[in-house]
């Protein structure tokens, strides 16, 4: 089984810490991982705003990149929806329906096809859950409060798995951050009020850290709690799956 | 006077912190009652899947529905009028007015007069009319617009309530009594109610079997208009058709418990014909709706039943105020209404969105709102309604990320930047540097890292 590391292109640059523990963690838990080394970027910030025109030189790049494995994995729900729903040149029709079909958020690709039920991973620390949207909503990597169904995190089910972590929920389970790509400096004043309202949410829990699968939304929230002075930590759910005493 | 654009207005609204808090409070608290309503009926998702069914039937053979609507209706006795847009729809109900010499007029919820601005039209004929729901009562006496499509006065507290009331209809100044307040604005109302000769109302659901049509209200005013006014003229979408009467009992029990989380709105009154003595008019209206009909990604929205469920969910209409959208319709249902109405004054709209997609997710309807507003920012762009800059920064960004060695480049030179110059980013010119820092820039990529550590 080739499993190819996806990074997405501001992991890549800013936060490589993120990268490394996925790539240990597949490590760990004996896949064959790679990582491609000339992928830059999915493509999503421009077709988000409106400029899916100008995604082709990404796509041709991700397919170059990404054709040859059978799984593709990458610490962001939000990327890899982009590439489930908008992927659409640089390969043959059936070239790139594979790649929608195999590439895996991180945590549903632990659960769904690894099917982890154990790991020797600790983080004694109050953990607080923040849940991104693109992959609650899009890729269902978690129940959602606005419909009438059963519970289920894949993260969280995870985050079980972890020895002495204290997981705590927010008020607003689900409510959205405000990064939104682009959206966050476009409408910055209401980006910035919706991460703010999300902190004072986790800060009423006494959270150590805030733990989310996707690092565009964390990056907002650091951004925040930094200016505030805060000594509460963003950190990628693969950081704390992949930690050891 | 020139219109704000959304983030314009937003980051206005949201200067006043404690005010908007308050105001996402109070729309999360609706959410919150419609969760819980909604959690109550086991088949909500069913009932969710069939209403979209029924909406998307009624829409692939409207022009079938629409005439055997109109040809019950007729033998109803009911007077049926076709607008094909909101100037044609003002004048045929100024038409009405004028013909029998109407001027005590009252009005019940209907965002589709609001759409077509027929308070406006009317009055700079010389034609008042008098808005009989509570929420749009205090709006018209405020002369504002409504901010939301079921609660138009959300955007106000008790207090602001109160001041206005004190000075249209002279309450006792400082008196915030909510049941206070209600009070006196019904017996004002009720003097109008019995006055009336003429009655405007909305429709919710129009029925194609039996040329009927349901009105649904929470205070009966639409009702206390139309028994006491010899005339009663209902406004409508062409959208507003269901098949039949059966098809009520989906749609009546999604609507309240996704607008309020009521199990049914308190008023569903059904109107078949005119009573004796009475004239009934129901007109039609068109307005852009079987043009947004002929865009396949976006038809679906005309499924719409108004319910602002939507609304009441989006952090960014309960962090920014209906009155930002520049819309009669505002929220997320608005942002990919009000393109197709026009789409160069409306196209800020679909970027007033995070694509979060909760919006999708309370839809009773099933409309895949989110994924519209991401396919109206395309349709938006590829007509050219955006910023130079904006254009300009997308065409470098794109190449760069084209480019495998020009993006390390990049990448490096700019961490090197924020390293050893951080002011040439962390100053005013950086919008995200305004409230918050910016990511510590390491010295190595991952890729730096993997070439030296797989």
């Amino acid at each position: 089984m080739k499993v190819g590391l996806f990074i997405p292109c501001y992991i890549d640059q800013f936060y490589p810490d993120v990268a490394i523990a996925t790539y240990q963690l597949l490590k760990k838990l004996d896949c064959d991982v790679s990582y491609p080394m000339d992928q830059t970027c999915c493509g999503q910030p421009m077709a988000n705003s409106g400029f899916s025109d100008l995604t082709k030189g990404c796509d041709i790049n991700f397919v170059k990149n990404f054709k040859n494995f059978d799984y593709i994995v990458a610490p962001s729900g939000s990327c890899v929806l982009h590439i489930k729903e908008h992927l659409k040149e640089g390969g043959t029709p059936a070239e790139l329906e594979k790649i929608r079909q195999s590439v895996y958020e991180l945590s549903e690709f632990l659960v769904d096809i690894l099917k982890v039920d154990r790991l020797v991973a600790s983080f004694p620390h109050k953990v607080g859950m923040h849940i991104s949207c693109h992959g609650q909503r899009g890729l269902h990597l978690s129940s959602m409060t606005e419909l009438v169904a059963p519970e289920f995190s894949k993260s969280e089910y995870l985050l079980g798995m972890v020895d002495g972590l204290e997981l705590l929920k927010p008020l607003r389970a689900d409510e959205c951050c405000g990064f939104g790509g682009t959206f966050c400096v476009f409408e910055e004043a209401v980006s910035v009020k919706m991460g703010k309202d999300r902190i004072k949410e986790h800060l009423v829990n006494h959270v150590e850290f805030i733990c989310g699968g996707d690092t565009s939304c964390l990056m907002h929230l650091e951004g925040i709690l930094k200016r505030q002075g805060s000594g509460v930590k963003t950190i990628h759910l693969a950081e704390i799956l992949n930690s050891e005493l | 006077m020139r219109v704000k654009q959304h983030a314009e207005a937003a980051q206005e609204f949201i200067l006043d912190e404690a005010r908007t808090d308050w105001h996402d409070e109070t729309l999360w608290f609706v959410r919150n009652k419609r969760d819980k309503a909604v959690n109550t009926i086991p088949e909500w998702e069913i009932l969710r899947d069939w209403a979209s069914r029924i909406k998307n039937h009624t829409l692939s053979n409207l022009d079938h529905y629409l005439t055997s609507f109109e040809e019950k209706a007729l033998k109803n006795g009911i007077i049926i009028h076709w607008a094909a847009d909101a100037e044609d729809h003002n004048r045929i109900i100024h038409k009405i007015i004028t013909d029998n010499k109407i001027d005590k007029i009252v009005k019940s919820k209907s965002m589709l007069t609001e759409e077509c601005h027929l308070n406006e039209y009317l009055q700079n004929r010389g034609i008042q009319i008098l808005d009989t729901d509570l929420g749009e009562y205090i709006v018209q006496l405020r002369q504002e617009t409504p901010s939301h499509i079921v609660l138009p006065a959300i955007h106000l507290k008790r207090q602001d309530v109160s001041e206005t009331f004190h000075e249209h209809l002279h309450t006792e100044k400082g008196n915030y009594d909510p049941q206070y307040l209600a009070g006196c604005a019904r017996q004002h109302l009720r003097e109008r109610f019995v006055e009336s000769e003429l009655a405007i109302t909305g429709v919710n659901f129009a029925i194609a079997e039996s040329g009927s049509f349901v009105v649904c209200t929470n205070e009966g005013n639409a009702d206390m208009g139309v028994h006491s006014a010899g005339i009663h003229i209902a406004c409508m979408g062409i959208e507003k058709l269901i098949p039949k009467t059966e098809h009520l009992g989906v749609f009546l029990r999604l609507l309240a418990r996704s607008a309020t989380g009521q199990p049914i709105t308190t008023y569903s009154s059904h109107f078949n014909r005119a009573r004796p003595g009475q004239q009934m008019h129901v007109v039609i209206v068109d307005n852009g709706r079987s043009r947004q009909l002929g865009r396949p990604d976006f038809r679906n929205s005309l499924k719409c039943i108004r319910c602002a469920a939507c609304f009441n969910t989006c952090p960014v209409y309960r962090r920014s105020g209906g009155h930002s959208y520049h819309s009669a319709v505002a929220g997320p249902i608005g942002s990919i209404l009000n393109p197709n109405l026009d789409m160069q004054a409306n196209s800020d709209l679909p970027f007033a969105s995070t694509l979060c997609g909760s919006c999708s997710n309370v839809c009773p309807v099933k409309i895949d709102i989110h994924e519209q507003l991401w396919k109206w920012r395309q349709v938006i762009v590829a007509n050219g309604y955006v910023n130079k800059g904006k254009k300009a920064g997308m065409q470098g960004m794109a190449w760069v990320l084209s480019n495998p060695q020009v993006y390390r480049f990049s990448g490096k030179i700019g961490r090197w930047v924020m390293r050893t110059f951080p002011f040439i980013v962390n100053n005013r010119l950086n919008v995200w540097f305004k409230q918050r820092e910016m990511p510590r820039a390491p010295e190595k990529s991952f890729r730096d890292w993997f070439k030296e550590n797989k």
